[in-house]
């Protein structure tokens, strides 16, 4: 175990998938002079050369295109999307062809593609440039869609993602860059697709992924500390294809379900995880599931309107304090 | 050369002042940006005002500007009160956009300015759509639309570009050429550096000047203006001109020299301008410092707008989502029927 930053945990997932196989490569824009737009990759370009640190045009379709080219070709990509506003230029090139090339292709063609996106709100930069847009990944048949809420996922889902023949597209949280977290030293449990509990409990499941995640155990263990209330939180992990068994199971245990997540409510991953709930696991809920979703509303560049528009710790506390009421 | 007037004299002290208002409306945002009254990002156009004020002192009222998250200086040159383009990045209700959107979303319809755009080459096809409808309407007016040289990387400015000349529509492209997009530079973007020829390979009237030379700017942008209002067709021109700042208040500028931007430096546009009519109009000290006088007091008065704004209570942060209700199509269910 090592502490480090999430920025300093995704560079060294980075680094060690470059070391591990020649054939990596990363690619997207300011990845290498610029040193990333968000510092992830600065020192690589160095480290690893112009050929392997590759900067790219503002060119979305063109390059996720190229990387998916490559992946056929033999090559083992990572492509960069700077941030998942700009991923819908990219998006016909993701769904039209990554994750549907293998059905198409009756099976001959593998996209072993690996897609970096960063994402998140919190920094005021309004509309354009504050999206949560999990879901619209999620929606797809044919990714695998995997959403790093933690330090160890900031390390390690690469590593896994890596692994995989089928094109993964990992969502990074820019909101968590500079916050300290744990770091095994070995590939944690849980491979790609598992859901993780991060924290045990019997009277609720609050389960949540990516920017849900520290937000939800910050108020998971404020709830324990002030009220005695035992939260169990679940880190969904991966959003596609979802680990339905251990949402299940959880709930099974406590009887109750929160989902919270900072993606528009409406066709939602809380959507689905509802819809599963209901499904399968009706019989054993003692109260109606319920949700904490970011307000359907364009994000506001002000600080007090965008925090306004998205699940906040005090309101995830009030909310599982109400429905344990 | 225009001629030794005392009307062309004056002119040009406009374009003087336009710039330095510019630049020193940006100083001061950037001061407030430190002192985090200005939060998000800031994208400073300093070093680059020649264009803005070079082209848009050439434009009709009902010409209609379109330009990226680097437009603070576009706004002003429109004639958007600097207290408005404050008070927007100060996130207050009296900004341009109600304080919604930020540095990078200023807007003012009423003034023909259509933002402010954020994600890079996402305007260029609106703006080939804004001039397809003047052109659908008999109009006039002319589309202007501004975007950097790392723009032209994206598919939307081939589309743009193709639509506008395969439509003939008024549009005049500008591409803000100062050779970095964000920290890749030119060599790294385009195959092909020869920015104006990717204007002729769409069959477009296209040209490029030294955009920090403020004069050759208004030439141009009279020229490229004349062409299109007499012809009805879309110009590309291509302005080169550099950045004196960090693409943003995040960038840490690892990928070019400091001797590089001392070496643009001296290329100053307000410099030029400045050192120009001395010599040629007897532009005097006191002349200068009355400018710069006014150009403090206009930044002093804006911050003092801003400061005095007022936030929007959360309350109603779900505006402006829809315009409903009521709802249009039960309005349009009553009035219409399908003719046979
Ligand atoms: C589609 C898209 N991709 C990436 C970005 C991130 N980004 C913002 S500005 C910029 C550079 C744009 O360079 P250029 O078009 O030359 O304009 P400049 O900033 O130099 O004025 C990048 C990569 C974005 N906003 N939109
Ligand atoms: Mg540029």
């Amino acid at each position: 175990m090592a502490t480090m930053t999430y920025r300093e945990a995704l560079k060294q997932g980075l680094r060690s998938a470059l070391q591990e196989d020649p054939k990596v490569f990363l690619m997207g824009e300011d990845v290498g002079r610029y040193g990333g737009a968000f510092a992830v990759s600065k020192g690589l370009l160095e480290e690893f050369g112009p050929e392997r640190i590759m900067d790219v045009p503002l060119s979305e379709s063109g390059f996720t295109g190229a990387g998916i080219g490559a992946a056929l070709g033999g090559m083992k990509p990572i492509v960069e999307i700077m941030t998942i506003n700009f991923s819908l230029l990219a998006l016909d090139q993701i769904v039209n062809n990554a994750a549907t090339l293998l059905h198409m292709s009756g099976g001959q063609i593998n996209v072993p593609l690996v897609i970096r996106i960063s994402c998140g709100i919190g920094r005021q930069l309004a509309a354009q440039h504050s999206h949560s847009w999990e879901p619209i990944f999620a929606h797809i048949p044919g990714l695998n869609v995997v959403s790093a809420g933690s330090h160890e996922d900031a390390a390690w889902m690469l590593h896994f993602a890596m692994k995989s023949p089928d094109p993964v597209v990992i969502i990074e949280y820019t909101g968590l860059l500079n916050t300290e977290g744990e770091v095994p030293a070995t590939p944690p449990e849980g491979g790609l697709q598992k859901a993780k509990v991060r924290k045990e409990g019997s009277d609720i499941s609050v389960i949540t992924y990516g920017s849900g995640v520290p937000k939800t155990m910050e108020a998971a263990s404020e709830l324990a500390a002030e009220e005695g209330i035992q939260a169990e939180v679940l880190d969904l992990r991966c959003l596609r294809p979802l680990d339905e068994a251990s949402v299940l199971a959880s709930v099974r245990k406590t009887h109750r379900a929160l989902i919270v997540e900072d993606a528009w409510r409406s066709v939602s991953i809380s959507s689905e995880i509802s819809a599963r709930i209901m499904e399968n696991a009706f019989y054993d809920l003692d109260a109606p599931v319920e949700r904490l979703c970011g307000l359907e509303v364009p994000i506001p560049y002000p600080k007090h309107l965008e925090e306004a528009s998205v699940p906040q710790k005090d309101e995830i506390k009030a909310r599982i304090k109400k429905m344990l009421s | 050369m225009k001629e030794n007037t005392a009307g062309e004299r004056s002119n040009q002290i406009g374009l003087l002042f336009q710039m330095m208002r510019i630049r020193r409306f940006e100083e001061k945002a950037a001061e407030m940006y430190s002192k985090s009254k200005i939060r998000g990002f800031l994208h400073l156009y300093i070093g680059e005002e020649a264009v803005a004020a070079g082209l848009i002192s050439q434009l009709k009222p009902e010409d209609r500007i379109l330009a990226t998250y680097r437009e603070h200086g576009h706004a002003l040159a429109r004639g958007i009160p600097a207290g408005e383009i404050m008070a927007e990045m100060y996130g207050m209700s009296e900004g341009c956009s109600k304080g919604r959107g930020g540095s990078m979303h200023l807007f003012d319809v009423k003034r023909n300015f259509f933002g402010g755009n954020a994600i890079v080459a996402s305007h260029l096809p609106l703006a080939t759509g804004l001039a397809l409808s003047t052109k659908k309407q008999g109009k006039t007016d002319v589309t202007v639309c501004f975007f950097g040289e790392g723009a032209m990387a994206e598919g939307e400015f081939h589309e743009a570009m193709n639509l506008a000349a395969l439509w003939q529509v008024p549009l005049l492209m500008v591409c803000e050429n100062n050779r970095y997009a964000m920290g890749t530079a030119m060599q790294f973007t385009h195959a092909n550096q020869d920015i104006e020829s990717k204007g002729r390979a769409y069959g477009m009237e296209s040209a490029t000047v030294d955009g920090m030379d403020v004069l050759k700017v208004r030439a141009a942008g009279e020229k490229a203006l004349d062409y299109i209002r007499s012809t009805g067709k879309p110009y590309f021109l291509v302005c080169n001109t550099y950045r004196f700042r960090a693409h943003s208040m995040f960038d840490a500028e690892l990928y070019r020299d400091k001797s590089e931007v001392e070496a643009w430096k001296k290329n100053d546009p307000i410099l030029k301008l400045r050192q120009d009519l001395e010599r040629q109009y007897q532009f005097s000290e006191s002349e200068m410092k009355a400018l710069e006088s006014a150009c403090e007091k206009e930044v002093t008065e804006a911050v003092q707008f801003a400061e005095a704004g007022s936030p929007e209570p959360a309350e109603t942060l779900m505006q402006f989502v829809v315009s409903g209700p009521p709802d249009p199509g039960a309005e349009a269910e009553k009035s219409s029927t399908i003719k046979s």
